[in-house]
């Protein structure tokens, strides 16, 4: 071998010492970086003294120690990268990271272009305490527009982020404009349920949008609208803790300022809450974005836990039923309270597929989110059988269609991975299906919502 | 010979202190000097004395700083601070204490059987 290959293959092989190191947690990228140095001047050193430079590195790496005692040495010392640091910036990375700097300053000043949004419509003297009032009046400014203060700010963020092509974020610009044009144009009736309607479902037409510009691309493949699914939960987990810290950071605030006599509520109304509302859903989703690969995804954690405790009640709601022969207490809001426990059956579902390993054996586990989905479905068709005997007295308004309408879409995807689950478990089936159902069905919420904002205030008025 | 590791855990601290008195200096350089000064006796493995290095560092009697050494690559220095002065000053004097000790019992030869 010429000095050249020696050299050449001495590199190679320090190369995997170093993907050896960095997989230890305790050791960081700025310890390798000295352990390397080391390495390298004590293979030096045995060269020297006329040593082969295979030999030189097998002895050099001997007298580094053995890699299990040297990563417990390091845990002792530094006992607290154990646990993975919620800081943005990883300090030990020897170049500070100019990248997540840039992404940093973009979301904030994405956070902050979607807290002033929503202020807009105060320029023009609509006030956010009137708007309840006004909605009863087919006007509501802000609740028309709820989403669409943030979400095309969040859409641009990962249009920004992802590089999305010019025709892309064109489709996506119109998509908004359209939404934007329809929502604050059409005349919705006066205390028509229609525009309420509108207004709960256009986030969740518009949430395709964000998914389509999250995916940057990928939105055609499995993985890329699993991942849109993976950042959805997480996102939410995000908010929702950032709410939390909020509402005690405005307890306090509340506290403090009234102890000198200044009452902070209208500030806290009209300025604090809407504007953090909206900036927190970028920070959230900048975030989520930052962390993904730094602490674990909290949305699979948590239906671990609950996917257990949901078919426990589940089941013995079903047993209840049968042993008592209790018929079901058909309500104005039973439809509603089934479609959500649909909606958390499929959530449930759906972060327990997006955390599992394809590739493994079916388990325990499996075993728990079938029981779950059957007995969910069960229990809807109990409901469902309960309130097609009364449909024609309740009649059909638009709050109930639009009820039926996504119990059915609940249904029918539930009815479906349940089939496609049990064939996995029973070996008949791969996982990868199940998976592509459940991805390939995401545009169908999108669409049935856009059909409830759209068309429904032209069927009912 | 090889002496037991809770000695060399305990002596580590000095021992990297009073090196670092003498003046600055990084991993390696700090390893060469230990085994010729023991005559090869004190067989640190090497990785071990990073971890220790690190722990000085947390506690204020090294600093270290990251330098462009004579063979291009990036190399971290370590310099003692005035607190680790004083901290080996404290230790010299607990070690002289036991040294003198031992000194003491040790004016017989070595005790049969050894």
């Amino acid at each position: 071998m010429s000095s050249m290959d020696h050299a050449q293959r001495l590199e190679e092989q320090i190369d995997q010492w170093r993907s050896y190191l960095r997989r230890r947690q305790a050791i960081h990228a700025v310890d390798i970086a000295e352990l390397e140095d080391h390495l390298r001047e004590q293979i030096a050193g045995l060269t020297d003294a006329g040593l082969a430079p295979d030999e030189a590195f097998l002895v050099a790496v001997k007298r580094m120690g053995e890699l299990d005692a040297l990563s417990r040495e390091f845990a002792c010392e530094h006992s607290d990268r154990l646990w993975k640091q919620l800081v943005a910036f990883a300090p030990e990375s020897a170049e500070p990271a100019t990248g997540g700097r840039t992404d940093a300053i973009v979301a904030f000043g994405l956070a902050v272009a979607a807290a002033l949004a929503i202020k807009l419509p105060a320029l023009f003297g609509l006030r956010l305490d009137q708007d309840v009032e006004l909605l009863d009046q087919g006007a509501g400014v802000y609740a028309r527009n709820m989403s669409l203060f943030v979400l095309p700010f969040l859409a641009g963020y990962f249009a920004w982020k992802r590089q999305l092509g010019a025709a892309s974020v064109r489709w996506l610009a119109v998509a908004f404009v359209a939404a934007i044009a329809f929502v604050n144009i059409w005349p919705f009736a006066p205390g028509s349920d229609t525009l309420a309607l509108a207004v709960l479902h256009l986030p969740i037409a518009l949430w395709l949008l964000v998914g389509v510009a999250y995916a940057g691309g990928r939105w055609g493949q499995v993985d890329g609208r699993m991942d849109f699914i993976r950042f959805s939960g997480e996102l939410f987990i995000y908010y929702v803790l950032i709410a939390l810290g909020g509402g005690v950071l405005t307890g306090f605030m509340a506290l403090l300022f009234q102890a000198i006599g200044i009452n902070a509520e209208p500030f806290f109304a009209f300025w604090l809450l809407p504007c953090c509302a909206m900036g927190a859903v970028i920070v959230g989703a900048w975030l989520v974005e930052a962390k993904q690969s730094v602490i674990e995804n909290m949305a699979p954690v948590l239906t671990r836990l609950f996917a257990p405790l949901f078919a426990a009640v589940l089941v013995a709601f079903l047993a209840a039923l049968l042993w008592t022969g209790h018929g079901l207490d058909i309500g104005r809001n039973v439809l509603i309270a089934f479609d959500l426990l649909l909606a958390v059956v499929l959530g449930l579902l759906l972060y327990s597929l997006s955390a599992r390993d394809p590739r493994a054996a079916p388990g325990t586990f499996d075993v728990v989110l079938v029981v779950l989905v059957v007995s969910a479905l069960l229990a809807d068709a109990v409901a469902l059988w309960a309130i097609a005997a009364r449909i024609s007295e309740f009649g059909f308004s638009a709050n109930r269609v639009a009820a039926l309408g996504e119990n059915a879409i609940l249904l029918v995807n539930l009815a479906w991975s349940a089939v496609l689950y049990i064939r996995f478990a029973r070996g008949r089936g791969s996982f990868a299906a199940l998976e592509r159902w459940q991805t390939d069905y995401l545009p169908v919420y999108a669409v049935w919502a856009a059909i409830v904002v759209v068309v429904f205030p032209l069927l009912f008025g | 010979m090889d002496i037991n590791k809770d000695l060399i855990a305990a002596s580590s601290t000095p021992i990297v202190l009073a090196i670092l008195a003498e003046q600055d200096s990084y991993g390696y350089a700090i390893l060469q000097r230990v085994r010729d000064l023991s005559g090869g006796h004190m067989a640190w493995t090497d990785g071990m004395l990073y971890p220790v290095l690190h722990r000085l560092e947390r506690l204020g009697h090294v600093e270290a700083r990251w330098q462009v050494a004579d063979s291009g690559r990036r190399r971290k220095y370590y310099r003692v601070t005035s607190q680790g002065r004083a901290q080996l000053a404290e230790e010299r004097r607990q070690w002289q204490a036991v040294d003198t000790t031992l000194r003491g019992l040790w004016s017989v030869p070595f005790p049969q059987g050894a």
